[in-house]
C-alpha cells in the first residue's frame, strides 16, 4: 500500500492504494469515474483511454504509480459543464457512436491526434484511429465525426 | 390508419441516440458503472481445461489457505435445477460431473475483489478422467452422427431426377468459419438479494425474461421475486441473447449463498472461453443446370456446429435453411440440415442467425456455377431471380410479395456503376499481369432477401407501458433493450408521434422485467417492429382518453380536436398537453396504459418444415470491390454501396449506422476473423491480439449507403418502417465473392473453389496458388 496522488480531471486525488493497482481501477474504483472503460484489459482495445500531461495513454496497462504527480484528462474532463468539447459535439452530430463502449476512448484518442494535428487528412484519422477499437459503428461515422470534429476545433 | 401519417412530428426524423450526450461525456452508466454498496464481493469462473471427460474432484484447499476469505461455489451448492436451457432442457450453470468443452464454467470464486477472485482460481485444481476421443470438429460429429434433434429434411419438387437429367451438374463443399461477437463490454452481472427471498439482477442481457427464468430456476425462487434489469449493453449483436443467463445465474447463485451482493465481470479471455459464437457451417451440394445457368435442380445440406449443448441451435439451423433460396426461385429443391454436437463452445445467435450462413452458401454455388459456364454472375442471377414467370414460392411454401429486387438492381446500376467498373477490374488485372505485378481487383454484386419475424412462433409478441404524468412528462417502457442499436430512441420517437408531443417530453427508461413481463429477447431484428408497435398501442389507449376528456373541456366533437405540437387544438382554443394531462387526473381519468403487440399473418409447421414464417421481407443490394496480393494473400476491400430497404425509415440516422455497422461486422466474419483452435481443443484466440475483427483501416474508404427510397412497408408495420438490424450483414457477402473474382483472375491455374471463408491470406494464397492442402 502507498499513497498516490495525482491531478484528475483539474481536481488533486490522493489515495491509499496498493502498490500494484492499475491506473485504471485507481481512476475507476478509487475515484469512481466511470467514464473511461474497460474492454480488454490487455492494452489493444482503446476502451480505456485518457489523457497523461497531454498524451493519449492505455489506462489498463500502466500502474497508478507511474502516474504519480501527472495531470490526467479523462472523458469527464472534456466538457466544460454541459458545454460539450468540439470533438464530443462532431460525434454527438455525426451519429460516432452506438452502444458507447469504445466512445470514450475514441474521443481522447481523437482530441489527441486533432491537437497534435490541426490538419488532418483522412487517411491520418484512420492511421490514428487504429489503437481503438469499435464494433458497432464500422468506422464510418467515427472517421466522419474526427473530420468534423477537427474542423470545429480549428483545423 | 392512422400509422401512415404523413405530416410527421418525430417519425422519420434523425434524432439521434437516446443517451448520446451522456456516453459522450462519461455519464452513461453501464453496469460495471453501477456504485456497489461496501459489501459487494466479486466473482471469477473456474473454467474447464479439458474438451470432454468426467471430474473426479475440484480441489479447493491451496485456493483456500492462500486466501482464507474466499468462498468456492459449484454445481451441488445449487438449490434449485443446474439448467439454464433456452429452449431445451440439460444445459448446466455449472459442470457437475461431466464436463463438455473447454472454457466450461465449473465453479466460482468469491472474494472481496476481483484480483483476489481472480488470483484465487489459478490455485483451484481439477481432476479429470479425460475422454480419449472428444469430438472436436463437424466432419467427426457428421460420421458418428453425433446430432441435436432429428436432422431436418424438406424438398420442394425432385431435385434429384432433375439434376440427373440437367445438361451439367456440379457437386461439390465448402466450409465457413465462427465468428466472435467481440462486444466491447464483456459479460457482466450484478446481483444484489434483498428481504423475502428478492434479488435484483443488473445484466447486460438482450433477454431480461430468460436471465429472470434463468434465476428463478437455478435459485428455485418463483419468477415474481426475481427483478432483471439492464438500462444498456455496451453491444449485443446475438452474443447476449441466451449466454447472458448462465452468467447472472452464477452471479445470483453467489448472492443467494453468501446473502451480499456479488458482482461477476468476465474479462475478455473468459469470455471468449466460455460464451458461444456464430456456428460455423459446412455445406455439400449437387446441382443441376442449364447451359445460361437456370438451376433445374439443387440438393443442399448444411452441417452446423452446435457445441456442447442445443441452445439456440434448431432456430438458427431453421432460419440458414429458409435462407437458402435467398433472391432465387428453386422448385426442384431439397435441403437437410444437421444440427451437430461437439466438444466446442456452444454456438449461439449472432446477428443474422444462420441467415448469413444460409445465404453464403447458395451464393457460392451461384458463384460456383457461373465460372463454370464462363458467364456473368448476374446474367445467372437474372434467369433465377423470384419473379411471376420464374416463380414467387419459396421452398418452404411462403409467397414472396413486392419483390423489390428489379428496383434495386436498376437503383444500383445508377449509384454504383457496376457494368463499366467490371471492366475497368479486368483492364487493371490485365495490365498487373503484363508488368508481372502482384494486385487483383474483384468486383461483385449481391441481392438480399431477409426474413423478417422470430422463426418460433411464439417469440413475435412485444409489451409496453406507457404513464402520463400531470406535468405532461411521458415514462416510456417497454420490453427491448438498448445495446447501441437505437432502438429506445425509435420507440420514443414513435410515443412523441403519437401524442403529437416534443421528443423531449418522452422519458426512455431501462429495461426490467418488473414494468414490462414475459418479454421476447431484443433480436431477429424485430426490436423497433414490436415493441415500437407496442409502445404504439399503449400511447394510443391514453390518447383516446385524454381526448375524449379533451372533447367534454372543449365542448366539441373529439373529430374537431388536434394534439399538436405539444397543444391540444380545437378551433380557436387550445391547451397545453400539460393541462389537459392535469385535467385529466382532476376528473379521475387514468393515465397509464399497458400495450401489447403480437405479429400477425405469421404461421410455421417445424415438422414439416412448411409455412410462412416471416411477416415481411426485406430487401438489400450491395457492390464490393475487392483487392489482393497474389504474393502475400492479403486482401483489401477498397469501396462498397449499399442499398437497403427500410420501409418508411423511423430513423434514417439511426439505420444508416446499422447498415454500416453490420456491413462491417460481415467483413470481418467472412476475412479477418478466424477462431482458431488448438488439436486437443482449446480455443487459442482470446484476446485482440489473435482474434482481429476489423479496425479502422479494414473498412472500405470509400463506402457509400442509400436506403430504397419510396418504399413503405406494404405490411401495417410500425409507421410502415422495416426492420434493419440484421439484413445489411449478409450484403458482406458481395465481398467475399468480389475475392474470388479476384482470385479467378489471378492467373491460369488459380482456383476460385477452393476459398473457404473466412477468406485470411493463407486461404487466399492456397487458391491462388490452387493449392488443395488449406
Ligand atoms: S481496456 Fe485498455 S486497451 Fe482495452
Ligand atoms: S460504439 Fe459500440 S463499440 Fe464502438
Amino acid at each position: 500500500m502507498g499513497e498516490i496522488s495525482l491531478k484528475l480531471n483539474g481536481k488533486l486525488e490522493t489515495k491509499d492504494v496498493a502498490d500494484n493497482t492499475l491506473l485504471i481501477d485507481f481512476i475507476r474504483e478509487h475515484v469512481g469515474l466511470t467514464g473511461t472503460h474497460v474492454g480488454c484489459d490487455t492494452s489493444q482495445c482503446g476502451a480505456c483511454v485518457i489523457h497523461l500531461d497531454g498524451v493519449s495513454v492505455k489506462a489498463c496497462t500502466m500502474l497508478a504509480k507511474q502516474a504519480e504527480g501527472s495531470e490526467i484528462v479523462t472523458i469527464e474532463g472534456l466538457a466544460d459543464g454541459d458545454e460539450l468539447h468540439p470533438m464530443q459535439q462532431a460525434f454527438h452530430e455525426n451519429h460516432g457512436l452506438q452502444c458507447g463502449f469504445c466512445t470514450p476512448g475514441m474521443v481522447m484518442s481523437a482530441v489527441e491526434m486533432v491537437t497534435k494535428n490541426k490538419n488532418i487528412s483522412e487517411d491520418e484519422i484512420r492511421k490514428g484511429l487504429e489503437g481503438n477499437i469499435c464494433r458497432c459503428t464500422g468506422y464510418h461515422n467515427i472517421v466522419q465525426s474526427v473530420k468534423a470534429g477537427a474542423a470545429k476545433m480549428g483545423g | 390508419m392512422a400509422l401512415d401519417n404523413k405530416n410527421n412530428m418525430s417519425v422519420g426524423k434523425s434524432h439521434y441516440q437516446d443517451s448520446s450526450f451522456r456516453q459522450l461525456t462519461g455519464r452513461a452508466e453501464y453496469i460495471d458503472d453501477i456504485p456497489l454498496s461496501e459489501n459487494t464481493l466479486h466473482g471469477a469462473l473456474i473454467l474447464s481445461e479439458i474438451p470432454s471427460g468426467m471430474i473426479t474432484s475440484i480441489e479447493t484447499e491451496k485456493a483456500k489457505k492462500f486466501d482464507p476469505s474466499i468462498t468456492v461455489i459449484t454445481a451441488k451448492d445449487i438449490p434449485g435445477r443446474n439448467d439454464i436451457a433456452p429452449i431445451f432442457a440439460d444445459e448446466p450453470i455449472f459442470a457437475e460431473k461431466e464436463v463438455t468443452y473447454v472454457g466450461q464454467p465449473i465453479g466460482l470464486i468469491v472474494a472481496s475483489s476481483m484480483e483476489r477472485a481472480r488470483a484465487a482460481v489459478n490455485e483451484v485444481k481439477i481432476v479429470y478422467k479425460k475422454d480419449k476421443t472428444p469430438i472436436l470438429d463437424l466432419d467427426l460429429a457428421f460420421k458418428k452422427k453425433n446430432f441435436f434433434l432429428k436432422p431436418i429434411h424438406f424438398e420442394r419438387g425432385k431435385a434429384n431426377e432433375q439434376i440427373r437429367q440437367a445438361p451439367h451438374k456440379l457437386e461439390g463443399s465448402f466450409s465457413m468459419g465462427g465468428q466472435d461477437h467481440f462486444y466491447l463490454e464483456t459479460h457482466i452481472a450484478l446481483a444484489i438479494p434483498h428481504e423475502n427471498s428478492e434479488f435484483t439482477i443488473w445484466s447486460s442481457t438482450q433477454h431480461p425474461t430468460e436471465v429472470q427464468h434463468g434465476v428463478s430456476n437455478v435459485l428455485n425462487i418463483p419468477a415474481a421475486k426475481i427483478s432483471s434489469k439492464v438500462r444498456r449493453l455496451g453491444g449485443g449483436f446475438g452474443g447476449k441473447e441466451s449466454q447472458s443467463t448462465i452468467y447472472a445465474a452464477i452471479a445470483a447463485l453467489g448472492a443467494y449463498i453468501l446473502d451480499k451482493p456479488v458482482k461477476l465481470r468476465l474479462n475478455r479471455k473468459d469470455d471468449m472461453a466460455s460464451s458461444g459464437k456464430r456456428h460455423d457451417f459446412e455445406v455439400k451440394y449437387s446441382v443441376g443446370f442449364n447451359k445460361k445457368g437456370k438451376i433445374k435442380g439443387l440438393d443442399i445440406t448444411l452441417l452446423s456446429n452446435a457445441g456442447n449443448v442445443c441452445d439456440l441451435s434448431a432456430p438458427v439451423m431453421s432460419r440458414a435453411l429458409t435462407h437458402l433460396d435467398n433472391c432465387y426461385s428453386f422448385k426442384d429443391f431439397t435441403a437437410r440440415g444437421y444440427i451437430c454436437k461437439t466438444n466446442t463452445v456452444s454456438n449461439t445467435a449472432f446477428r443474422g442467425f444462420g441467415g448469413p450462413q444460409g445465404m453464403l452458401a447458395i451464393e457460392t454455388i451461384l458463384e460456383r456455377v457461373s465460372r463454370f459456364l464462363e458467364i456473368d454472375l448476374d446474367e445467372l442471377r437474372h434467369e433465377n431471380y423470384y419473379s411471376l414467370k420464374n416463380g414467387i414460392k419459396t421452398p418452404y411454401g411462403q409467397i414472396v410479395k413486392n419483390i423489390k429486387i428489379e428496383k434495386m438492381i436498376n437503383e444500383m446500376e445508377t449509384f454504383a456503376g457496376l457494368e463499366k467498373r467490371k471492366l475497368l477490374v479486368e483492364k487493371f488485372n490485365r495490365s498487373q499481369i503484363n508488368k508481372n505485378q502482384p494486385y487483383r481487383k474483384g468486383i461483385a454484386f449481391m441481392p438480399a432477401k431477409f426474413g423478417i419475424s422470430f422463426n418460433k412462433v411464439s417469440l413475435n409478441q412485444a409489451g409496453a407501458l406507457v404513464h402520463v404524468y400531470t406535468d405532461g412528462s411521458v415514462r416510456l417502457n417497454h420490453g427491448g433493450t438498448e445495446m447501441g442499436q437505437g432502438l429506445f430512441i425509435k420507440v420514443a420517437q414513435v410515443v412523441s408521434e403519437c401524442f403529437n408531443i416534443p421528443i423531449d417530453y418522452v422519458h426512455i427508461s431501462g429495461t426490467n422485467t418488473d414494468e414490462v413481463p414475459n418479454t421476447s429477447a431484443t433480436a431477429a431484428s424485430s426490436g423497433s417492429d414490436i415493441n415500437g408497435m407496442a409502445a404504439w398501442k399503449a400511447a394510443t389507449v391514453i390518447k383516446r382518453r385524454m381526448l375524449k376528456h379533451a372533447s367534454k373541456v372543449f365542448q366539441k366533437p373529439p373529430s374537431s380536436i388536434e394534439f399538436k405540437n405539444g397543444l391540444i387544438l380545437s378551433g380557436n382554443k387550445s391547451m397545453t398537453f400539460k393541462e389537459l394531462a392535469f385535467s385529466c387526473w382532476e376528473n379521475r381519468i387514468s393515465l397509464s396504459s399497458t400495450g401489447f403487440y403480437k405479429t400477425p399473418k405469421i404461421s410455421w409447421d417445424q415438422e414439416k418444415f412448411k409455412g410462412s414464417p416471416y411477416f415481411y421481407f426485406t430487401w438489400g443490394a450491395a457492390v464490393s470491390e475487392a483487392i489482393i496480393d497474389i504474393d502475400t494473400g492479403e486482401s483489401r476491400i477498397l469501396r462498397a454501396d449499399i442499398i437497403q430497404d427500410c420501409g418508411s425509415s423511423l430513423n434514417p440516422l439511426i439505420d444508416r449506422g446499422q447498415i454500416e455497422g453490420g456491413f462491417i461486422q460481415g467483413i470481418g466474419w467472412l476475412t479477418c476473423e478466424e477462431l482458431y483452435y488448438s488439436p486437443d481443443g482449446k480455443l487459442l484466440t482470446l484476446g485482440p491480439s489473435t482474434y482481429k475483427i476489423p479496425g479502422s483501416r479494414d473498412v472500405p474508404p470509400e463506402f457509400n449507403i442509400k436506403l430504397l427510397e419510396n418504399t413503405p412497408n406494404e405490411e401495417k408495420t410500425i409507421f410502415r418502417s422495416k426492420a434493419v438490424g440484421e439484413p445489411p450483414l449478409l450484403l458482406s457477402i458481395s465481398h467475399f465473392l468480389a475475392l474470388k473474382n479476384a482470385i479467378s483472375m489471378a492467373s491460369e491455374t488459380s482456383n476460385a473453389d477452393l476459398l473457404n471463408a473466412p477468406a485470411t491470406p493463407s486461404k487466399i494464397l492456397a487458391a491462388v496458388h490452387n493449392d488443395h492442402s488449406m
